[in-house]
């Protein structure tokens, strides 16, 4: 019997940052002085903050500390269903450190700036190849700004053709981030349920769908991991009545190389960069929501853009239907460096990526159907979904399941999402899983299924060997404590 | 490839239990006429040492210090970033980690983000902070949002010394809505004015910028107390936290929300992003805030810990009702933010302010002394603005090819002001390139 | 979570299809959320309720109840003035989980139509629909 993943080990307390520390002391190299001190007048000048004094030594420490008590892909598995935690390349981090790249002033020259222009300019080629439309913006800052985005693009599309629409279709399985975008843009969402196969149907879609319906959102791959595969008739359904049709594209690990989005009637869609492109998620961002659009939409998007004119790149303010500026600059460049290495890396292994982490998902699927309930027992793309009906029997939920899972040394999966499924689990293993950590993932899960049956006070008080056990959500919910 | 570890024998053994015949089987459920034909046309792969030559000339192909000296700010600001703090966010469990909502695994990225909060209220003199925004101009635009929601009013008065990308960018937001923009213009000193307040009814919030736009430091304390008067809430926003290591933070002068850019905390310019937007309010808004908030709480054993909370105002709960959409923001450009605090500590942030302040008075007065115009006799922090005589653009130009950038034309923004250039220093001009600067400008 | 039988549903009050009881003191109303309703939610965070004086039609929202994971809105299972709110479960929102009928009470209301009483459904229907619903 092979040994368990997770096990206990030496890991050492760390108090808060002003817990620590001791006045006057220094953990920051403090300039040469060649000037002389200035005054500023009384009623500006105000005291030094109220931060800790920490010698550099303190801080490390603090630190290295706090790092240890985290698990992140590059310590083992991290199954996180529509988040991609698929390895994170190191070149890619030493290229965004470059001197000439991350110390560059966004307000340069464009004749002093050329490599970060190209690199744009380049970046957005590639992705408009990868996803098959016709025109791209970098400025999103993460998926869903790129909504957000993708939303105000819609709005000023009808806008442009004099009519006000005032709602937009959402499905029951979509991402939170989808209503929330469509609020911010003055859109109802319309929901629209899908069927028993797990996909929208068209003719539920063409029911709700009318003049008044600026267009629908769709996931696709959807977020139970399926292909939506009436999606050209849909898109008809919503185009025959003036709509346009927005792609959340989070799920996009699944089909690059594969499907041509503005084939199948896509008008507007945004990647994750943090998800799709392998670029790090850094505990909750910086990310990338790179937006992506057919032609028609192309006068809308946001400025500046990035030309080329005889080799050499610039940015220009000229789309005078531009909806604006979606951040203050030209969108979380330090992230689009490790997109693009990425891809200039993988060339056309992004297919065989694609290919790999359905094949993943689509073992996990078979290994644990019989153990774990499978709302959709059909192939899937680069995620499945599980349900707790099997466990609750024993009084188990999947919340219990996946903090034991915690113990054998894995990440949980996305739990309790998509909403239309009781108890979700949502499994997305991503194409840098080896069969071997796959088998040792699902042997752990089949050994959880037998302690629901067997010992479930066990999972009632999992994880046991993390440094702190199950928290009090509710008291600091109750009584929020948010800075010290 | 070296990311995808799956041997032939692999993928035959699983496409077996699959029950597929080969990786295209797999696809099996996407209809013929969604597939795609022909092959992606990308480059040809590189190998990593290939990447490195070509990623290292794009590179060379950038204007940065040391070669270059940039006297450009205007949002972004070259700070020194300790290696001790480049160090520790390499740390592949903050790097490669997901947000923190299994939080017992999670408790490195909570906890720091915690001390990330309390560093930042701390800071800007507030009661509370969240765990990031995007930008500083996606803050100011969520904070007059927030404003709105909890006032219930639809109008905004904003500065026009606030940074005029922010400005576009809270235009953009307001867009699809009905609310209503009214900028507040500028004295002759280079502060605002704020006299069109006593006009107006049913404002929801006033924002302004300090240090604005031209380096000028607000009269936050006037500007809040008339806001007040007018039963609207105060919001200030910044492109340059280090300014309150040393001058009065906008708690202390009446801020209902400050917001802004968090950038010059230990976070590379990086070509305008990724950055930090910071934002902070009052307890009794807490709940109309956006953005994540981690609390501290306790384990089942008593333990401290920390966990994200009043999640309820989120997108992935409260969805079409949510304070904001946001769900991925800035998290690693906090903790960044963050270690820079804690090693700079609170006696060094004053000392490394002023610094700051000393540096940009010097060049202030060496290009006074050289017969140049001050534009704005406000005192100013780390940027300024100079008027050069007219024709400087060849002298401009001339001093490119010396790898000086003599600062931004304030032109383009406010076309008011042609000939006028702001300027900016920190602590990482030495005072001879301030010298080279000046000698080169002189007529 | 509970099972049907388990659940406390007393006989002095109504219930209305969103699990929300109403029971009449006086000319008064007092509402509250019932046994099932807080079960189903879980450990409650945050009760928002309305302003005194405040008017609402039958099935109109007036606020919302927060578990740590959930939000739910509130719909008035009578309509009419509100005359009281329950300002204790600003600090103690628990008392909605621990007494859902007496010290968890939310509103008094001045009801302004008589049929929407008559609507509302006694323990026996309310029961047969938690029955049909699971």
């Amino acid at each position: 019997m092979k040994e368990s993943l997770g096990t206990t080990g030496l890991i050492l307390n760390e108090p808060l940052l002003w817990e620590k520390g001791k006045k006057g002391r220094r953990g920051f190299s403090l300039p040469r002085r060649d000037v002389e001190t200035c005054y500023l007048s009384e009623d500006l000048a105000g005291g030094c903050p109220d931060f800790p004094d920490l010698s550099e030594v303190d801080v490390v420490r603090h630190y290295t500390r706090l790092s240890q008590w985290n698990f992140g892909v590059d310590t083992g598995m991290y199954p996180l269903g529509s988040c991609t935690m698929k390895y994170n390349p190191k070149t890619n981090e030493r290229q965004a450190s470059l001197p000439g790249l991350a110390g560059a002033h966004p307000l340069l020259p464009a004749s002093l700036s050329q490599g970060a222009l190209k690199l744009m300019f380049e970046l957005e080629r590639f992705l408009a190849e990868i996803t098959g439309m016709d025109a791209v913006t970098l400025q999103p800052a993460a998926g869903a700004h790129g909504e957000f985005t993708g939303m105000l693009l819609i709005y000023a599309y009808h806008k442009s053709k004099g009519s006000r629409r005032s709602k937009i279709i959402v499905p029951d399985t979509a991402h939170g981030t989808n209503p929330a975008s469509a609020t911010l843009c003055g859109y109802q969402p319309v929901p629209v349920k899908s069927n028993e196969q797990g996909v929208l149907s068209p003719e539920a879609v063409a029911e709700v769908m009318d003049d008044d319906t600026a267009g629908i959102m769709v996931t696709n791959p959807n977020t139970l991991g399926l292909f939506e595969e009436n999606i050209k008739k849909i898109a008809e359904i919503v185009h025959s009545k003036g709509g346009l049709v927005y792609c959340d594209g989070a799920n996009m690990n699944a089909i690059m190389g594969i499907v041509h989005m503005g084939e199948i009637g896509i008008d507007v869609l945004h990647l994750n960069l943090h998800k799709t492109f392998s670029t790090p998620h850094g505990g909750g961002g910086p990310g990338s929501g790179p937006v992506c659009v057919r032609k028609h939409l192309e006068p809308f998007l946001p400025v500046p853009r990035v030309v080329e004119k005889s080799g050499r790149y610039f940015f220009s303010e000229n789309l005078p239907e531009s909806i604006g500026k979606m951040q203050a600059f030209y969108g979380n460049f330090g992230v689009m460096i490790k997109a693009y290495s990425y891809i200039l890396s993988m060339g056309e292994n992004l297919k065989k990526a694609s290919q790999l982490a359905v094949l993943n998902a689509n073992y996990i699927k078979e290994m644990l159907k019989e153990v774990f309930h499978l709302p959709y027992d059909r192939p899937c793309m680069h995620e499945c979904v599980f349900s707790d009906k099997f466990q609750l029997a024993h009084k188990v939920t999947t919340l219990d399941m996946v903090k034991r899972l915690m113990d054998y040394g894995f990440h949980p999966p996305t739990i309790y999402f998509p909403l239309v499924v009781h108890g979700a689990i949502m499994i997305e293993p991503t194409e840098t899983e080896s069969k071997e950590d796959i088998d040792l993932f699902i042997e752990a899960l089949k050994t959880i299924a037998d302690e629901a049956k067997n010992n479930p006070e066990l999972l009632h008080e999992a994880p046991g060997l993390s440094r702190v056990r199950r928290l009090d959500e509710t008291a600091a919910a109750r009584k929020p404590c948010l800075a010290g | 490839m070296r990311y995808l570890p799956h041997t032939k024998d692999d993928i035959a053994s699983m496409l077996e239990i699959v029950g597929a015949d080969n990786l295209d089987d797999l696809f099996s459920t996407i209809p013929e006429d969604c597939r795609r034909t022909g092959r992606l046309n990308l480059p040809e792969l590189l190998s990593e040492w290939e990447l490195n030559g070509f990623m290292g000339a794009l590179s060379d192909n950038m204007a940065v210090s040391p070669e270059y000296k940039v006297f450009m700010g205007a949002g972004s600001y070259e700070h020194y970033i300790p290696a001790s703090v480049s160090y520790l966010l390499g740390r592949s469990e903050f790097v490669t980690s997901y947000t923190p909502y299994q939080p017992e695994i999670s408790q490195g990225t909570l906890q720091a983000i915690y001390e990330y909060q309390t560093l930042t209220s701390r800071l800007l003199g507030m009661e509370v902070a969240n765990a990031s925004i995007y930008d500083g101009a996606t803050a100011l635009a969520e904070a007059l949002l927030m404003a709105i929601r909890i006032t219930g009013r639809k109008k905004v008065a904003i500065s026009s010394l606030i940074h005029p990308f922010y400005r576009r960018v809270v235009q953009t937001y307001f867009e699809p809505a009905s609310y209503e923009i009214m900028e507040l213009p500028y004295f002759d000193n280079g502060r605002t004015n704020i006299s069109k307040l006593e006009e107006v009814d049913e404002l929801a919030a006033v924002a302004v910028q300090s240090p604005n736009f031209f380096g000028c430091i607000e009269n936050l304390k006037e500007i809040g107390e008339v806001t007040h008067g007018r039963n609207a809430l105060f919001v200030t926003s910044f492109t340059e936290p280090l300014a309150y290591g040393f001058l009065k933070n906008p708690g202390s002068q009446g801020a209902d929300i400050a917001c802004g850019e968090g950038q010059s905390l230990g976070i590379p310019r990086s070509f305008g992003g990724p950055v930090l937007g910071m934002f902070a309010g009052k307890m009794k808004y807490v709940r109309s805030m956006p953005g994540r908030l981690v609390g501290k709480t306790v384990d089942m054993d008593g333990k401290r810990g920390f966990v994200l909370t009043l999640a309820t105002r989120e997108q992935h709960i409260r969805r079409e009702k949510a304070t904001s959409n946001i769900c991925t923001n800035n998290s690693l450009c906090a903790l960044a933010a963050a270690m820079y605090m804690a090693s700079v500590g609170g006696t060094g942030m004053l000392e490394l302010s002023q610094l700051n302040f000393d540096k940009s008075e010097y060049l202030k007065k060496e290009l006074e002394k050289a017969g140049f115009r001050i534009s704005f006799e406000s005192p100013t922090f780390n940027e300024f603005v100079v008027e050069f005589p007219a024709g400087f653009e060849t002298t401009y130009e001339r001093l490119l090819e010396k790898k000086i950038v003599a600062g931004l034309p304030l032109a383009p923004y406010y076309p008011e002001f042609s000939n006028h250039y702001l300027l900016c220093v920190t602590e990482t001009m030495d005072r001879e390139d301030m010298d080279v600067l000046i000698r080169e400008v002189k007529p | 979570m509970k099972e049907i039988s388990e659940l406390n549903l007393p006989d002095d009050v109504r219930y209305a299809e969103d699990h929300e009881w109403a029971r009449p003191e006086g000319d008064k109303v007092k509402v509250g959320i019932n046994d099932y309703a807080q079960d189903q939610l879980g450990d409650i965070v945050f009760v928002e309720l309305p302003q005194v004086g405040d008017t609402f039609k039958k099935d109109e929202e007036f606020g919302t109840v927060e578990s740590v994971k959930a939000v739910s809105e509130l719909y008035m299972p009578v309509g009419g003035e509100i005359l009281a709110v329950n300002t204790v479960l600003e600090e103690s929102p628990e008392l909605v989980n621990e007494s859902p009928y007496k010290d968890g009470w939310m509103l008094e209301v001045k009801p302004n139509n008589p049929d929407d009483w008559d609507a509302l459904m006694t323990r026996e229907i309310y029961l047969e629909m938690l029955k049909g619903v699971e």
